[in-house]
């Protein structure tokens, strides 16, 4: 297979020195494309000096270029396309991968932009061509398609869902070079963090179970036995865009098209009828049930399990199973 | 005080039909609407000029000729003035061609202190454009706004939802933002409203009108490195489960909780 450009590069997120997992899934896609075509797998990261980048040779980067500065301690756009552009420049890649998640999506275009080559946005699949080229494959017109996309330009470069693809497997065994980048210019700062209000405390897309309530829920105090289910199961409350707007539940629990997309191992909906905007952001769950009373609700079409009960009745009869089954 | 509002025409998303064994995408009988989440920004821009007293929004568009209609609302809706981006060159424009195209329309309006989009198109799905006009200006830019905080003289202050957390931000003009659905709940235009856009001149621009900024091999398909070889109607995900009945709700939870109990998770 042709090589294009000179190696694969994962532009890394980090948050306060803490690795952000789409990095550990990129580094695992980045080596299987690199089995194939032969191109060099290498990470590009920014943060502060205590930042733990064996990790990412420990993932399977083979060069780190690590900008090490407490400016990139904050979410500026500006000065980490500054970084990036600067590695992209030097090195020479042939793909620029990047997590689709808010900020990689705030900080790819202006990349791709600054670099004058194309992007592709929020990929769920990426494969090489017979020529070395890669197809990126991305759903598109509210996830109904699923589109096959080329770039002419180099670096091609492609933002990449969150929980799509398996993290790389770590092996401390694994031998990489880190090479420091002395950083650009301090911008003329355009834009300044003034302050963090609120640090999300639990992502919901990281949840290993989902307990999510929708038009069924009549009042914000009966999500109290939705809370208390998911409590059992160590998981975390979803919502449907319907309660979401009614202001029973903050943003923060929606799951759907314009929420999260989430990917946990169990997803009970309850009293959700599943608007196709809905299950766009839960349909490859692991598990799916559907409490609902009505029995032609479309959510039972995607259901594992489906239970046509009202979930007043259904919701506290399966609280006190659990707790049941958990006493024996 | 400047405001730009981009904004695009898409079909109904409930309209748009698509075809899973031929893989085509029929937008044909889809009827034609602002991009609900422009609508947002617009909305923004507007409370803005409440706020400021002397704000001039300007909303534009480039897509074919019938976008006139989605700006037409737009100055229902309350945008002063609308700028339609419209010629044959410029189809098949990607998002980097896009940008470059509005980057150009945008320089040639005049100034301008604000650049305002919704978080992305509910067609495309990309939320690339915001970002790179912004790169393609020398903009600083803030991503998923939720609020604008302030509005000062030479700069603006704003909430981000971003990096897994909440950010107040201060962007020094000119700027571009892109703002999420959360920010406000757009006004609905007044029938006198409406009744005036109708007569309201909308202004064009094609590519002989910005070829002070912008080179023919930058617009349209050839200028666009992202290409679609393929598209796939992938098939409606469905599972096969057992519904039980409401008589039979009992054995439905033992069931599911059998499920539980098999994937560890108590």
């Amino acid at each position: 297979m042709q090589k294009v450009g000179k190696g694969i590069l994962v532009l890394a997120e980090q948050k306060h020195g803490k690795l952000h997992k789409v990095t550990y899934e990129l580094l695992g896609k980045a080596a299987e494309l690199s089995r194939k075509c032969g191109l060099p797998v290498w990470c590009a990261v920014a943060g502060p000096e205590e930042l733990p980048v064996e990790e990412l040779v420990f993932r399977g980067a083979q060069t780190v270029f690590f900008g090490a500065d407490k400016r990139f301690d904050t979410p500026d756009e500006l000065l980490l396309t500054r970084f990036f552009k600067q590695v992209v420049r030097d090195t020479e890649p042939g793909i620029c991968l990047m997590g689709a998640t808010s900020f990689g999506r705030s900080v790819a275009p202006r990349l791709a932009a600054a670099l004058g080559t194309g992007l592709t946005a929020d990929c769920t699949g990426l494969e090489l061509d017979e020529d070395g080229r890669l197809v990126q494959i991305r759903p598109a017109f509210s996830e109904n398609i699923l589109a096959h996309i080329k770039t002419d330009t180099l670096p091609q470069m492609a933002t990449v869902r969150y929980k799509e693809f398996p993290e790389a497997a770590r092996d401390e065994g694994r031998k990489g070079e880190v090479v420091r980048v002395e950083l650009p210019d301090p911008a003329d700062r355009l834009a300044e963090v003034v302050s963090e209000l609120k640090s999300q405390e639990a992502d919901i897309s990281d949840a290993e179970v989902i307990v999510a309530a929708g038009r069924g829920v009549k009042e914000a105090k009966d999500l109290g036995m939705i809370r208390e289910l998911a409590e059992l199961l160590g998981g975390q409350v979803g919502a449907s865009r319907a309660i979401v707007d009614d202001g029973l539940i903050g943003r923060e629990c929606q799951v759907g098209y314009s929420g999260s997309r989430v990917k946990p191992k169990l997803y009970i909906a309850c009293g959700i009828s599943g608007a196709p905007q809905h299950l766009a952001g839960m349909r490859e769950s692991g598990y799916i049930a559907a409490i609902n009373s009505d029995p032609s609700a479309p959510i039972f079409n995607i259901a594992d399990i489906g239970i046509c009960e009202d979930l007043y009745r259904a919701v506290p009869e399966l609280i006190r199973k659990i707790r049941a089954a958990k006493d024996k | 005080m400047n405001i730009v509002v981009l904004v695009k025409q898409v079909p109904d998303m409930e309209q748009v039909k698509f075809n899973r064994e031929k893989g085509t995408v029929d937008r044909s009988s889809a009827g034609a609407e602002v991009n609900p989440f422009d609508l947002n920004a617009l909305e923004t821009a507007v409370s803005i000029r409440e706020l400021t007293g002397n704000a001039h929004v300007c909303a534009v568009s480039m897509g074919p000729p019938q976008a006139a209609n989605a700006l037409r609302e737009c100055i229902a809706r309350g945008a002063d003035d609308a700028l339609l981006v419209s010629d044959a060159k410029f189809g098949g424009s990607d998002t980097r061609a896009t940008s470059l195209i509005l980057a150009a329309a945008v320089r040639a309006a005049g100034p301008f202190d604000l650049v305002i989009a919704g978080e992305k198109t509910v067609d495309g799905d990309t939320g690339q454009v915001g970002p790179e006009l912004a790169e393609y200006l020398g903009l600083p830019h803030a991503g998923y706004v939720s609020a604008v905080q302030s509005v000062g003289e030479d700069s603006l202050d704003v909430v981000s939802d971003i990096w897994e957390g909440t950010f107040l931000k201060r962007l020094k003009f000119p700027a571009l933002i892109s703002v999420t659905k959360d920010i406000n709940q757009p006004r609905l235009p007044s029938f006198r409203s409406k009744m005036a856009a109708r007569k309201a001149e909308i202004r064009s621009v094609g590519f002989d009108g910005l070829t002070e900024y912008l080179k023919p091999e930058n617009v349209g398909f050839k200028g666009s490195p992202t290409k679609v070889k393929k598209i796939e109607v992938p098939p409606a995900l469905t599972r096969d489960g057992h519904v039980y009945r409401e008589d039979e709700a009992g054995d439905g939870l033992d069931a599911l909780l059998a499920a539980i109990g098999e994937r560890r998770i108590l």
